[in-house]
């Protein structure tokens, strides 16, 4: 078959987000899953890169790396805070 | 068993869309699209008959070189106008689930950063604010414009708030800002409507395709909208960040 | 490729918000739908051996093969509006535990 490396990248990114995406949904603890969704995010700026994308990837790359992982992250703070005081 | 009978039905459901979709006439093969067919031919081509060259076509159709960006401002620009509001609604949402203080401070965790880690992450907050407002500037000519760069505003903000135990950035002039812009942003449409008879129709004039200052009003919106999505953001930062104080 | 797994991303998504009956998790797997949604939209718009979609000084002229421009305008406003449902919803779940100190959705009850 004659494959170039883009498609060799575009089947490992597929497999990869399905396997972190079932992971993600299937754990037990809430911080394992709160950072299995900030890799599926790194991982989906890759498939848009791949597919000449570039104001797309810009915007997820600023929005799923900093900003919904530090709020969910916040939340767990404030609720673990709440349960040890009482 | 619960899980296995929903694990089975949704992969089923998948496998039904999938097959039902590789089958259809109507839906091209994955990188096969023939842009012919559809409206964004019109966005390419700018509407003229002659090519569009970059740093040579005079007053086209409309004025930026990023074409994505020539549709989320110029060509469809009321879907912009209910993007920022549904932010602001969202926003209004939070302000009112908790933001029930009286007196507020800073949420006390269990951990004190260092005093090179609070004076340091100064110097990187100016960096961040120039990539930025860099961004914002530039949305006409290189990919970003004003959604990507008002949330790279935003994670300044946030990176101050996690270096430092007792920041608190000023709220009042956050919200005051926030107004102002989306205000402006329909006031601008409303002078469209008088000069040029259409909502949100561009009136200067478009110069040059490529050159910085050029494509009518469209950098002046994208840096309302920069501002306007960074100082929303940087407000529910905070409002995660606070709580009540206990006397 | 790409295609089928945002199409089984949404699938798996779906499956995860059967399944859980903590709020956090709900919240994560609508968030995975929303993911598997935007990569499903640019890749319907993807044409082999076309450039990104923006005039610069190398590729300089409107008669060159682009990608399709339309998906990826309406894919940033979907981005941000995201943003904005996963912040009030974090926010819902705040004010739940601090008034019913639980997060599961059985526990919920009328007090």
């Amino acid at each position: 078959m004659n494959m170039t490396l883009t498609d060799i990248i575009m089947i490992v990114v597929s497999v990869f987000l399905l396997l972190i995406a079932f992971f993600a949904v299937h754990e037990k603890k809430l911080i394992k899953s709160v950072i299995f969704l900030s890799a599926l995010s790194m991982l989906s700026v890759v498939s848009y890169v791949l597919m000449k994308a570039p104001d797309v990837a810009l915007t997820e790359a600023v929005i799923g790396s900093g900003l919904v992982t530090s709020l969910f992250i916040f939340t767990l703070l404030s609720i673990q805070k709440k349960e040890d005081v009482q | 068993m619960k899980k296995i009978l929903a694990f089975i039905l949704t992969m089923g459901l998948g496998a039904l869309v999938i097959i039902s979709l590789s089958n259809n006439e109507f839906f091209p093969e994955f990188g096969m699209a023939d842009l012919t067919e559809r409206v964004s031919i019109e966005y390419i081509t700018k509407g003229s008959a002659l090519d569009v060259i970059f740093n040579q076509t005079n007053n086209p159709e409309s004025g930026p070189a990023n074409i994505v960006t020539s549709i989320v401002i110029d060509y469809r620009s009321f879907d912009t106008l209910g993007e920022v509001t549904v932010l602001f609604i969202s926003s209004l949402g939070i302000a009112l689930l908790l933001g029930g203080a009286a007196i507020p401070k800073r949420l006390d965790l269990n951990f004190k950063p260092n005093f090179m880690l609070r004076v340091g992450s100064r110097a990187l907050f100016s960096i961040i604010i120039m990539t930025g407002v860099y961004v914002i500037s530039h949305g006409h000519l290189t990919p970003g414009g004003g959604f990507p760069g008002g949330t790279m505003i935003a994670s300044a903000f946030l990176l101050l708030y996690l270096a430092d135990d007792q920041f608190r950035a000023k709220i009042k002039g956050f919200k005051i800002m926030e107004s102002i812009a989306g205000s402006l942003y329909v006031i601008i449409g409303l002078i469209g409507l008088i000069l040029a008879d259409q909502f949100l129709e561009n009136f200067l004039p478009n110069g040059t395709v490529g050159v910085l200052i050029s494509s009518g009003i469209l950098p002046v919106v994208y840096i309302l909208i920069g501002l306007k999505v960074g100082s929303e953001i940087s407000g529910i930062i905070d409002h995660f960040l606070t709580e009540e104080e206990v006397l | 490729m790409i295609q089928y797994a945002a199409i089984l991303l949404i699938f798996i998504g779906l499956y995860g918000l059967l399944t859980n009956r903590n709020i956090i998790k709900i919240i994560i797997s609508l968030n995975i739908i929303e993911i598997g949604l935007n990569i499903f939209i640019i890749s319907i718009g993807f044409v082999f051996d076309g450039i990104a979609p923006i005039m610069t000084s190398v590729n300089n002229s409107s008669a060159l093969i682009y990608v399709d421009p339309v998906p990826q305008a309406l894919v940033l406003t979907a981005i941000v509006i995201g943003v904005g449902t996963t912040a009030l919803g974090l926010a819902l779940a705040k004010n739940i535990h601090s008034k019913y100190k639980t997060l599961e959705i059985d526990e919920v009850e009328e007090s």
